[in-house]
């Protein structure tokens, strides 16, 4: 059995994970969240240098965890891309030097296959067949997804603007939350009516593409809503408005999940990435696919948003799938689609 | 040609150079007695590089580094496990080869269990053209601006800065900073503004920057906490507050 430490940088999250044969032995997350809240958003050059102190100790927090040495760790893995380039970086040359020092394997890895694999951890092996949702800031994705490491990953869909986890963020700052945004919509529609305002369910009419998300124009009728108020001198009724924006989210996000499984004959639905931690999002999800006879698979919401454990998911599956680990010259590839879990070496196409 | 042997008794340490400060990507393995000076400028002459790599592509850092350090400790006919200690380049430097390199280094020694220090990539231009009692070391800063330190004999004299040439050129010209002679890849490309006499070193050298650390390498002091000299705050704005039209997203 080989320990597998797996490394996350590629945004504002230092993520550290060590897993052996699917288990997580532990873990560590430094993040510079907090240094980007007056910009409103993440500053790519701040979340570099915050990876570049972070990460040693990370590693030494992670293996305190386990119990264990740098002695005990039997291949790297790390997320080479998608990304910010600056911050894939960090995490990249750490991966290399820690390999090439300890003479062991690397895996250059795809930071959404590490979402999905994020849910292994706690509930075992994929089935051969699911539908994985991917739910974060920079993304919103529907997969069709075999075995995570030996077969393609195919793209049902992604979204043609905003990321729902962008959305969550942006409403947020419109009704003066604070960032980021997702967490904090969460509990103020935790006292909110989520029927108090009927915003649009977007590309969910007759024409639209069944599996298409875009969540730009529910913003924008978000911020309308509160213009409007605002003109007319009226209170914004914070609550209410968060409540009703997370439920057209939830609902477009879940309908088109189901809609994915049923299209594709697909008996098992996970859904992972930041906006899976939101509690609408996990209820509404649980009700229908139970309606549905569908398994639901979702992480624990620590394992939803970015994290080194399931970097270290992805690395533990190459190494036990005997995949040939990376060159120490892989790249960063900071915009790169989603197709194999491993960015190096893709195995053969049948 | 087989590997030259190499052997390891108390007389030396085997040292990893890492600097990737500069357009220039730095790696190297140095030889320093255990009876070396602790003097930066009467250790260096007795140093031997055993095994170096450099290219110059600003671009190449991430991709190279780990690479060029397994060849240099190959070629030095060495094993990982013979290295005692790792020197970083800290800069200043532009971002993202800065942090790649230290963040390197720092990895090295953390799984090596060995002690990594810092020191001032200018340092390693600086010690290296000492041909002249003052030389103005200057590195390309991007930006149309270069980061510089004036060196009275190899020394450092103040902390690294980062101008504009033509400002720079203006502190040379009223006197403010001395030099008879200028030397770094910043230097040779702003020869003109600048107007003094140009050396031939444009890169920091593995010798050198090792030479930099000496103190802490004989002394056997405690591993550092790797700080980059980054002289720059990021570029990020503050935006203004919930926008005032609510659609002003
Ligand atoms: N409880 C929540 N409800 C809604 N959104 C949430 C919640 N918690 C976090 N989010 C959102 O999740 C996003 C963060 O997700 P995550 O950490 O997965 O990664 P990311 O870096 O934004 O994107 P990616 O993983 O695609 O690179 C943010 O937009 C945040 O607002």
């Amino acid at each position: 059995m080989t320990l597998v430490l797996g490394i996350e940088t590629s945004c504002d999250e230092t993520g550290v994970g060590l897993v052996e044969d699917g288990v997580l032995l532990g873990d560590a997350l430094s993040s510079s969240m907090l240094e980007h809240v007056r910009f409103g958003g993440v500053v790519p050059e701040i979340a570099a240098r915050a990876h570049v102190q972070a990460i040693v100790p990370a590693v030494h927090e992670a293996l305190a965890k386990a119990g264990a040495t740098l002695a005990d760790v039997g291949a790297i893995a790390v997320t080479a891309g998608p990304g910010l380039a600056t911050a894939l970086h960090v995490g990249v040359a750490a991966a290399k030097a820690y390999a090439t020092a300890l003479s062991v394997p690397l895996y250059a890895v795809h930071h959404l296959a590490g979402h999905a694999a994020a849910d292994t951890l706690v509930h075992g092996p994929l089935p051969a067949k699911s539908v994985v949702l991917i739910v974060s800031g920079g993304h919103t994705s529907l997969l069709l997804v075999g075995d995570l490491v030996a077969d393609p990953i195919v793209h049902l869909s992604d979204t043609v603007d905003d990321a729902a986890g962008e959305a969550f963020d942006k409403v947020a700052r419109v009704l003066g939350l604070p960032y980021p945004g997702g967490p904090a919509i969460d509990a103020a529609a935790a006292s909110g009516n989520a029927s108090a305002v009927a915003f649009p369910r977007p590309l969910t009419g007759r024409n639209d593409p069944p599996l298409g998300f875009s969540f730009s124009g529910l913003k924008t009728a978000v911020a309308r809503h509160v213009e409007t108020l605002a003109r007319a001198g009226a209170p914004v009724p914070v609550a209410d408005i968060a409540a009703s924006f997370q439920e057209a989210v939830a609902d477009t996000l879940i309908r088109k999940a189901i809609a994915a499984c049923r299209l594709h004959e697909v008996g098992t639905l996970v859904i992972v990435g930041g906006v899976a931690a939101n509690s609408r999002v996990r209820a509404l999800a649980q009700e229908r696919c139970a309606a549905g006879g569908l398994e639901l698979r979702v992480p624990p919401p620590r394992l939803c948003t970015d994290n080194g454990a399931m970097i270290a998911a992805i690395g533990d599956l190459l190494v036990r799938a005997k995949a040939a680990p990376a060159t120490l010259t892989v790249p960063v590839r900071p915009s790169v689609q989603l197709r194999w879990a491993d960015l190096e070496h893709p195995p053969q196409e049948l | 040609m087989a590997a030259p042997t190499l052997k390891l008794g108390s007389l030396l340490m085997l040292v990893l150079v890492i600097d990737a400060s500069s357009a220039a990507v730095t790696v190297g393995v140095v030889d320093v007695p255990a009876d070396a000076p602790a003097d930066p400028m009467a250790a260096l002459p007795r140093l031997t590089v055993r095994a170096q790599r450099t290219v110059i592509d600003a671009r190449a850092h991430a991709e190279l580094l780990s690479t060029f350090a397994r060849e240099s400790v190959d070629e030095a006919g060495a094993t990982m496990r013979d290295l005692g200690a790792v020197v970083a380049g800290i800069g200043p430097g532009p971002y993202t080869g800065l942090r790649v390199g230290i963040v390197t280094a720092a990895a090295f020694a953390d799984a090596l269990g060995i002690a990594v220090y810092g020191v001032c990539s200018l340092d390693g231009i600086g010690l290296a053209a000492r041909d002249r009692p003052a030389v103005l070391v200057a590195s390309d800063a991007r930006r149309k601006e270069v980061y510089w330190a004036r060196y009275v004999d190899g020394r450092r004299d103040g902390d690294p800065q980062v101008h504009r040439p033509a400002d720079l050129a203006a502190l040379l010209g009223a006197g403010e900073v001395q030099a008879d002679a200028m030397t770094g890849a910043g230097a040779r490309m702003y020869a003109d503004a600048l107007g003094l006499p140009m050396l031939d070193v444009d890169y920091p050298g593995v010798a050198a920057l090792a030479a930099a650390a000496v103190p802490s390498l004989v002394s056997g002091a405690p591993t550092e906490i790797l700080a980059p000299m980054y002289l720059r705050q990021p570029d990020a704005e503050v935006p203004s507050g919930p926008a005032k039209s609510t659609l002003g997203l």
